[in-house]
Parts: C-alpha cells; sequence; structure tokens
C-alpha cells in the first residue's frame, strides 16, 4: 500500500518555511494539526466581513454571522452523522466537552459509590474530569487494563460492570500508542448494562470516518485543532436523550430563556451549553477545515496515513536498539519509540536540529507510561500532508542520533 | 563547532552515560529531591555538609544526557566548596547556560563550561539546571520538592 494522496504540503503555508535552516518536517499531529490557506481565509474574511455577535442582532451583519455559525454546526452533524443539528455543541475543545459531561451529566446523575470505567491509556485530560467527578460526589473510578500490545483488555473491561456503573469514558484511539480501540463493542457491552458511553474522539476525528449513529455512542468529544481547524474550539456530540436532561454547566448569556431574580429558565438545546459569546471565527474556521477534508475525503485521508504508518514502522523497526510502544492491529497514524542508550528528549533536540518536529515526553498519559516502565518515549504522528520522504528524513535523523551517542 | 555537535560534545554524552558521584549517601544530611513534569527527569541529590562545606555530594535518579550531565559535573565540581562559593558557582553557570559563550565566566566555570552551548536550546535549559536548583533547595532543607515548572 504507497500514500495515494497527491502532496498536499502545498495547501499548508506554514509548511512551507524552514527551521533551523532545514524545511520543516511537521510530524507531530497528535498535538496539533497545520492549517490549510482555505482556513486562514476563513478567519481573516470572518473578521474583515462578518464580524457580529450571534443569535441577538436584528441587523444584517449580526444575521449573516449568525446563519455562518450555525450552517457550520449542519454541516458538523452531517459529518458525524449526527440524527440532529442539535446534538452538536460548540465547545473550547476535548477537554472542556468531558469536563461538561462529568459535571452537567456527573454530578447529576452519580452518587456514593457508584462507578466509572476509563481505561489505562487515556489522555490526562479523560482522567482527570472523572476523578474531580469522584472526589465530589464520592464515586470510584475503574480501570480497564491494556495488554503488551497496547490493546484494552476485553474481558477485564467486561468484568468491571457490576449494578454501581454509572459511565464508561474511553478514547477512540491513544494518543501515546496510536491504537484504535473497539469502541463499536466496547458500546454495545457497556449498553447491554445500560451504561451510557463517551467517546473522547480527540486523536480519532481527523484521521477516519466517523458515524456517532453507527457506533452508538451517547457522547463524543473532539476538537478542531487537531483536525486542521483553529485552536480554542471543540465539539460535543451528545444523544438528546442525555442533554435534554442534563442540567447547564455554565451560566450567561444566550444559554438561557429568561432571567429573574426568583426563577431563570434555560434556553433549548444546543444553547442550553453554549454560554457567553462562543468562539464564532473559530467555528467559522473550522466550517473550512471541515470543507477541506471533505474535499479530500476521509476514506482518502485514513488509507493515506494507514499507508505511512505501514512504511514507517518498517522503517523504524530496521534501526538496531529501536523499539515501538503499542503495537497494536488496529492503530492512527501516530508511533511512539524508544531508542537503546538514549533519551527520548535528546533524540528530539537532535531531531529539531535536522528541522523534524516530534513529540519527546509522556505524552501526558503517565498512567501509559507507568504500564510499560519507560519515563517518556519519542513520538511522530502523522497528518495529511506528511509523504513517505518525511518519514525518510526522520530514519535519517536518528542514525544522525546514533552517530553523535557512539 | 555546530550548535549540536557542541551540545552533545563527548564529554557530555560521557557523564551521560557514565554519571559520577552516583548513587545514594546513607550519612547525607541534606536529602532533596527534583523533577522536571515536561519531560519526566527525577533525580534525588545527596550531600555531606560539615561546618558550612560540602563534604560528599551525590546523587541518583534518570534523565537525558543534559540533565545527568549537568548533575555528574555539579557534584564533582561542588566537592569541599563552601554553600557561599557554591552559590556563586550556580550564579555564574546559570548567566553562561543563559546567555552562552563568555571567556570570563567560562575560565571561572572551569570544566562545567561544557554546558555553554545548552543557550541555543531554550527548552533544554531546565534539563541543565534541575540538579542546581534541587542542590540550592537541598542546602536551605527547603520541604517542598522541586520542580522546574
Amino acid at each position: 500500500m504507497t500514500p495515494n494522496l497527491k502532496n498536499l504540503r502545498a495547501d499548508f503555508p506554514l509548511l512551507q518555511q524552514t527551521t533551523r535552516g532545514k524545511p520543516l518536517i511537521y510530524l507531530d499531529n497528535s498535538a496539533t494539526s497545520q492549517k490549510p490557506q482555505s482556513v486562514i481565509d476563513a478567519l481573516n474574511c470572518y473578521y474583515s466581513n462578518d464580524n457580529a455577535n450571534i443569535h441577538r442582532g436584528v441587523y444584517e451583519l449580526s444575521e449573516r454571522a449568525t446563519r455562518e455559525y450555525e450552517n457550520v454546526r449542519l454541516a458538523v452533524k452531517s459529518f458525524i452523522n449526527a440524527a440532529h443539528a442539535h446534538e452538536i455543541i460548540f465547545v473550547p475543545g476535548t477537554t472542556a466537552a468531558i469536563n461538561l459531561v462529568a459535571q452537567s451529566f456527573g454530578r447529576s446523575q452519580l452518587k456514593v459509590l457508584d462507578e466509572i470505567i476509563i481505561s489505562t491509556m487515556e489522555h490526562h485530560s479523560n482522567i482527570v474530569p472523572w476523578q474531580l467527578l469522584a472526589e465530589q460526589v464520592g464515586a470510584n473510578l475503574r480501570v480497564i487494563p491494556i495488554t503488551d500490545s497496547g490493546e484494552i483488555d476485553l474481558e477485564a473491561y467486561e468484568k468491571l460492570f457490576n449494578a454501581r456503573t454509572r459511565i464508561v469514558a474511553i478514547t477512540h484511539a491513544s494518543n501515546a500508542l496510536g491504537t484504535i480501540n473497539p469502541i463499536k463493542k466496547m458500546i454495545q457491552i457497556a449498553h447491554a448494562h445500560q451504561v451510557p458511553v463517551l467517546v473522547d474522539g480527540a486523536q480519532a476525528f481527523p484521521h477516519m470516518p466517523v458515524d456517532v449513529q453507527d457506533l452508538d455512542c451517547d457522547f463524543y468529544a473532539f476538537s478542531s485543532h487537531k483536525a486542521y481547524g483553529p485552536t480554542g474550539l471543540g465539539v460535543l456530540y451528545g444523544k438528546e436523550k442525555f442533554l435534554e436532561k442534563m442540567p447547564p454547566y455554565q451560566g450567561g448569556g444566550d444559554m438561557i430563556e429568561s432571567v429573574s431574580f426568583t426563577k431563570t429558565t434555560y434556553n433549548k438545546l444546543p444553547f442550553k451549553f453554549e454560554a457567553g459569546t462562543p468562539h464564532i471565527a473559530g467555528v467559522i474556521g473550522f466550517g473550512a477545515a471541515l470543507a477541506y477534508m471533505q474535499k479530500v475525503g476521509m476514506e482518502n485521508i485514513a488509507r493515506h496515513e494507514q499507508a505511512l504508518l505501514a512504511y514507517a514502522t518498517l522503517k523504524l523497526l530496521a534501526i538496531p536498539g529501536l523499539k515501538i510502544i503499542g503495537t497494536a492491529e488496529h492503530k492512527v497514524g501516530v508511533i511512539s519509540f524508544v531508542l537503546d542508550g538514549v533519551h527520548p528528549h535528546d533524540i528530539g533536540t537532535i531531531l529539531d536540529d535536522q528541522g523534524i518536529a516530534i513529540r519527546a515526553g509522556h505524552h501526558c498519559a503517565m498512567p501509559v507510561m507507568e504500564r510499560f516502565k519507560i519515563p517518556a518515549t519519542v513520538r511522530a504522528s502523522f497528518g495529511v500532508y506528511n509523504t513517505e520522504a518525511d518519514i525518510d528524513a526522520l530514519i535519517a535523523g536518528l542514525h544522525e542520533v546514533q552517530r553523535l551517542f557512539n | 563547532m555546530s550548535g549540536l555537535r557542541e551540545l552533545y560534545q563527548e564529554v557530555i554524552i560521557d557523564h551521560g552515560r557514565h554519571p559520577r558521584n552516583f548513587g545514594a549517601l546513607p550519612n547525607a544530611n541534606h536529602t532533596k529531591e527534583g523533577f522536571n513534569p515536561l519531560c519526566g527527569d527525577r533525580l534525588t541529590l545527596y550531600i555531606v555538609e560539615q561546618n558550612n562545606v560540602i563534604e560528599k555530594i551525590h546523587f541518583e535518579g534518570s534523565g537525558c544526557a543534559i540533565s545527568v550531565a549537568s548533575a555528574s559535573l555539579m557534584t564533582e565540581v561542588l566537592k569541599n566548596k563552601t554553600r557561599a562559593e557554591a552559590e556563586v558557582i550556580f550564579a555564574d553557570f546559570h548567566q553562561l547556560i543563559m546567555h552562552g559563550h563568555d571567556k570570563e565566566l567560562e575560565d571561572r566555570l572551569g570544566k562545567l563550561a561544557v554546558l555553554a552551548g545548552v543557550a541555543e536550546y531554550p527548552a533544554r535549559v531546565k534539563c541543565a539546571t534541575l540538579a542546581w536548583h534541587t542542590l540550592k533547595a537541598a542546602i536551605a532543607d527547603d520541604p517542598q520538592p522541586v520542580s522546574t515548572e
């Protein structure tokens, strides 16, 4: 399988630069993605022509901004195949989406000794909000173990359920290991126990087609900035039946129907969860990012990145002393590895000197590092604009690391 | 010398791989842990201090070549130095790795001057100073663990 996309690098102005005198090779897409010109233009156009507050102006400008903002909600709805547009809530990011569910759904539904299931491979943002909730209501966290290859132990997962289980929060794809979890199956298992499931889709949404109705997940959270859109914006998808019953998370303007000092009534979905002026420009920019991904095609993006993953895995394994952490059968384009005798942080600096941006560290997944008994890994993660030549440069860079250290 | 060659010169790689004064000191009268949450580097510093003089200084822990080499070189340089001398050396060292080459400073710092190349890599300053910040807290007997963040 070879990458089937034409080289898209030219669409991304940032990638045209040199760093430390070398052409920039950007392999840190799990952290954030670069933006195509069309997204930058959409932001520019919004601020140059259409900027107004939404949902309340009686003038044409505000109506235009409102229309554009709401059109993106419709675009997200079709993109992930939600049943209703009002199931799409704009939030500041995946982290905010998870906190919203933990605080609104969690605090209203969970009681002392109730249980929350998460997994060992979660990003800190899908651990800490549940720990906070557990402390607030006296609930307990149950953690699904992972295997040596970095896959969910499904048998152990099933055994965690009992009459006190109230929610499962699981990542679709691991940012530290690359593992794509069998979430459809995990959701079926949870539903068989009448337990709803939140899926952290931050690392999956930009890399594969996502159909929330087919998955039958109850909540799905993802970020714009990892999917070629602006920072400071994310989406919480939630099934209407849950969102309707959940109390507001934050109070403020736009989320109310009427306010008096004796009684405030709340706005309908999705506005109940969008207090204050939202990131209007970000939403409009994200609309351009969705259009970009749609033009390339999510199936094509997935195929392209899978081909890069296969190519990089083969090339990396040929380097003596290199070990890949996370060898699941199904992975997104994320490769974590360690190299004998060289700390990941030193590898990061030496690669940076050659214009290659990778991540070195614990990737906000300290329990994963503990599971594999390592302090840190080097992580290369791919996006739509990466090519085999980028991977060849990474391999050459790693040879340079070994030359310096031997 | 290119920036990278300078950063990873032989002395640093050697100290990173074979740190000197490595291991616990059971009779230490100052013990302190340091942590760099950004990269996970951890070290514990052990000091035997008598009459204001650092008689013995050891460390243990794990980290990148820069942080281990910096800790190793620090223990070599500070042996038999007074507290006041150690503080002056830290001030000079900090100045060097923040601002880069300076003949006068490098002369005063001796073998520690091999870390001057860190100045070109601001993200690595924390690695090079972890042991030193830990030292400062150790001799002050600060009860809080040291974090570079």
